[in-house]
């Protein structure tokens, strides 16, 4: 079972390695921040995994569930600081139409 | 009264999360927990008596929850299927949806419950306004049936 | 190998399988709110159920009262993911809208 669980880990960080590549080569800032989330979950699942293969479950389940909470404290920092800015691609037109009404709406 | 449950509430918390049922560990959770109900008791209960409506819609709630993995299930097949699929079958929309709750939780259940359905995230919410992204016209027409909104105003006591 | 532990390593298989489809969509959706179809729902449900798989799993060495406090742990993480990662997604799409990011559609992709 311990075979098991250290393939699942290996698979996931697989997975990690893949969604890095959203991470860095994201066309605009929220590519980025929604890797950033996604790669979070992926490692609470993880950690929990290295705590049953160290067999030191009651120790690494506080820093999960640690970083859990930080993973989502910090996706809502990040995208409360875009709330009130206009344009996250640099040059776009849309950047010239600040004061206007929302065009995303139709 | 709201400060006997939301005591309640947090001590269940601590033994659970500590884990050690010693007198000192115990006694430390008593003092931090009685601080914390001190300061933030209207974070939990905004109400100030206590009704007994609470608990049933708390038991429709649970009862509610299952319905909610199903289609959580549902969804993921459809994403995976979209997703595998060589050619991407996709034709992203945003479309308004009105509804007509009143309650901010029920607004809040409802937005979750939204983004967890098939093919559809709440991407913003003014006032009794969702602009809801749909991934494709099939499933922006099952949304604007309105099933899943009498389900949650049934489940909070808001279908008259 | 008991009944429970193939009850989690099939719970646990179906995690992995729905945060391959995330990743995939991730990686090939057109523009992030699309991206964020696939990464909101696979994320949640693939971190539900391998979470559950692992607190079955952790019940099979014994009943006692540790094993049950840390299975109650991880059906607490399960439960805060379940809450969390969909208010994390409304809240990025939102900053998105706020930004004026235009939606990709399949009209203007034949347009230009």
């Amino acid at each position: 079972m311990i075979n098991f669980f250290l393939w699942i880990g290996i698979a996931l960080g697989c997975l990690v390695f893949v969604c890095l590549y959203r991470a860095s080569v994201g066309p605009t800032v929220m590519d980025r921040i929604v890797a950033i989330s996604v790669i979070g979950t992926k490692t609470t699942v993880i950690l929990l995994l290295m705590g049953f293969i160290y067999s030191r479950i009651d120790m690494f389940i506080d820093i999960s569930m640690g970083y859990a909470i930080l993973n989502f404290i910090g996706t809502l920092a990040i995208s409360k600081f875009f709330y009130s800015r206009k344009s996250i691609i640099p040059g776009s037109k849309y950047f010239a139409e600040r004061g206007q009404k929302n065009k995303c709406l139709s | 009264m709201r400060y006997v449950i939301v005591f309640i509430i947090l001590f269940i918390n601590w033994v659970i999360w500590s884990g050690l049922l010693d007198l000192f560990h115990l006694s430390l959770g008593v003092i931090s927990c009685l601080i914390v109900t001190f300061m933030s008791h209207d974070l939990l209960f905004k109400r100030k008596t206590f009704k007994w409506s609470d608990i049933s819609e708390a038991f429709r709630f649970f009862a509610y929850i299952p319905w909610l993995l199903y289609q959580i299930i549902l969804s993921n097949i459809h994403v995976a299927k979209i997703v595998l699929k060589p050619e991407m079958p996709i034709d992203p929309d945003i479309v308004p949806y009105q509804h007509k709750l009143k309650k901010d939780i029920s607004i809040t259940t409802f937005a979750n419950s939204i983004i967890l359905t098939p093919g559809t995230i709440t991407a913003l919410i003014v006032d009794d306004k969702f602009y809801v992204h749909c991934l494709d016209k099939k499933v922006a027409e099952d949304l604007l049936t309105g099933e899943m909104e009498q389900r949650v105003a049934k489940v909070f006591g808001e279908d008259k | 190998m008991s009944i429970l532990e193939i009850i989690s390593i099939i719970l646990i298989l179906g995690g992995l399988f729905f945060f391959f489809t995330a990743t995939v969509g991730l990686i090939r959706m057109p523009d992030y709110y699309c991206r964020m179809q696939a990464t909101g729902k696979g994320d949640t449900l693939g971190a539900v159920l391998c979470l559950s798989g692992l607190a079955l799993y952790n019940l099979d060495s014994g009943l006692s009262f540790a094993n049950i406090i840390v299975s109650i742990k991880i059906m607490f993480i399960a439960i805060f993911i379940f809450i969390a990662n969909p208010t994390a997604t409304h809240a990025i799409s939102k900053a998105g809208i706020d930004c004026e990011v235009k939606p990709w559609t399949k009209k203007k992709e034949v347009q230009s």
